[in-house]
């Protein structure tokens, strides 16, 4: 059994992040992203038989697929919401092509959207994470990859200047991208370096953004890919892994999941890491690129410090890389933030990069990350010549 | 003396020996009889051989960090007292914990050997932290 060539993508819908949602709802992001996703698939809404969402973390509730598809006037054949946090929109992709495959529906509408609203983080919900890490002060997630970055810089020595290049070459992308939120200026190494540590070692810079957004993919079969307006993205590989939930207790904190992830989908695949053209790694911190680019193979654990350095990870660069701006620059609106890994291997390999568009770009590897590193879905996308 | 605002464990009976142990000022642990797999934090079965034999054993409060940062901004308000340092304690017995490791920020370093020691932060409850040798 496998997905290869089973599925493609064809359209896309993606808000810039807003910054002030006022009264905004997630049900109402979901809608005007569905519609351009359908539109911009060439589909008519009828034409979407099956449905998956994230549950926003401000609109949380049980039983949501049905009251969201419902809201959007959908009559669809397979539904669920898939809750594997930032990984989810990857996760997406590969349930919805499996749903195809299994002859279940056709056109699968993967949709994401929420709203920040700023203010205090949530204590944690889940009653083992809220009795044994709450009290201590382990909550959100700045503080944990805080500890990973560390940890990384014991076990391998990588540097603060090493992280501090992924946000630079990235805010790089972003300026050529008119949907980031941080498009307006380029960033330096010692500007990252020299804005606020808010935990040590990471600084302001290297820290996600939340904003308030929403993304929305459609996943078809071949027949309906047939008729799509723009050239479909196949799904060649996919895997997904988790072995932990809080970071303290995963075996190792500086080797992820991702590892066993990424071997899936290039084995579904029938490819290796050194055939892409380009990646979109899950980026809520600098130093997630860097575990994921080793974890998934790109370079050998521990060298992706040095790996960053040595390679220029821009859209016009020998290893283009979140060309969007990752989330870094784009911004992070809930699980849209892990949506736009997926949106942008989608636009790249369709060949509507616009201005940061990566020269002859036919294959791409993205990588979904959950939680503290703890649920991994990775693809690998293609487009035929 | 002023209330105490951050959030508090809520014991259940999995986690009551090692909460009742906590305020004795002991470390407890669960160990699994049938692989003898130390367990934190405290389960039903055992993560690793699934085994329900599983008993409570003091364990030595030594330990080492395994990782560390320093919270200068927290996210959130309940520890606007930061910073504060938030750690991964490997405990000598081999399981990791959450923690915090109660120093100068400047003076923890991975790898740096700790002790546990005692917080009663209220009448009811006491936590579990650590401090260099």
């Amino acid at each position: 059994m496998s997905l290869k060539g089973k599925a493609a993508a064809i359209g896309i819908g993606e808000l810039k992040p807003i910054k002030e949602p006022g009264d905004l709802t997630a049900l109402g992001l979901m809608a005007r992203v569905a519609a351009e996703a359908i539109a911009d698939a060439g589909l008519e809404k009828n034409d979407i038989d099956g449905f998956l969402v994230g549950v926003p973390f401000s609109d949380p509730g049980m039983i949501y697929p049905a009251a969201a598809a419902e809201v959007l006037g959908l009559n669809v054949r397979m539904l669920n919401q898939v809750d594997i946090g930032g990984a989810s929109p990857a996760g997406m992709i590969w349930r919805a092509a499996a749903a195809i495959d299994a002859g279940m529906c056709n056109a699968v509408l993967c949709i994401v959207a929420d709203l920040n609203k700023t203010g205090d983080q949530r204590v944690p919900v889940i009653s083992v994470q809220r009795e044994i890490e709450a009290p201590y002060g382990n909550i959100g997630a700045n503080c944990v990859y805080a500890m990973i970055a560390h940890r990384h810089m014991h076990e391998y020595g990588t540097t603060p200047q090493q992280m501090a290049k992924v946000a630079v070459d990235q805010r790089t992308n972003a300026l050529k991208n008119p949907l980031a939120t941080f498009n307006d200026r380029a960033l330096t190494i010692d500007e990252v370096l020299n804005s606020r540590m808010i935990v040590d070692p990471l600084h302001l810079y290297e820290i996600v953004s939340p904003v308030s957004g929403g993304a929305a993919i459609i996943v078809a079969s071949p027949e309906v890919a047939k008729r799509a307006k723009n050239p479909p993205i196949w799904l060649l590989g996919a895997g997904e892994y988790a072995n932990h939930s809080s970071i303290t207790y995963a075996p190792s904190i500086t080797e992820s999941p991702i590892k066993p992830a990424a071997e899936a989908a290039f084995k579904m695949a029938g490819l290796q890491p050194k055939d892409m053209d380009l990646v979109c790694p899950y980026d809520c911190y600098t130093i997630t690129v860097i575990v994921t680019l080793e974890d998934a193979g790109f370079c050998k654990k521990g060298r992706g410090g040095p790996f960053v350095m040595e390679h220029d990870l821009t859209y016009a660069g020998d290893f283009p890389c979140n060309t969007h701006g990752g989330q870094l620059s784009f911004g992070q609106p809930g699980l849209a933030g892990g949506m736009s890994h997926v949106t942008e291997s989608i636009r790249q390999l369709m060949g509507r990069g616009g201005e940061r568009q990566v020269k002859n770009a036919a294959l791409g590897y993205v990588n979904g990350n959950g939680g503290i590193m703890s649920e991994q879905a990775s693809l690998v996308l293609e487009r035929r010549s | 003396m002023s209330e105490y605002y951050k959030p508090l464990p809520k014991p259940t009976p999995t986690s009551r020996p090692f909460w009742e142990a906590a305020k004795r000022h002991e470390l407890t642990i669960q160990r699994c009889g049938a692989c003898r797999e130390y367990i934190y934090y405290p389960r039903t079965r055992c993560p690793k051989c699934f085994s329900d034999q599983l008993g409570w054993e003091r364990v030595s409060g030594r330990g080492k960090v395994y990782s560390y940062t320093v919270v200068r901004r927290a996210s959130s308000r309940a520890f606007a007292d930061a910073p504060y340092v938030l750690a991964i304690v490997e405990l000598a017995e081999g399981p990791r914990m959450t923690s915090n490791v109660v120093a100068p920020p400047d003076q923890v370093r991975v790898e740096m050997p700790v002790r546990v020691f005692f917080d009663d932060v209220t009448p009811e409850v006491t936590l579990v932290k650590f401090k260099p040798v």
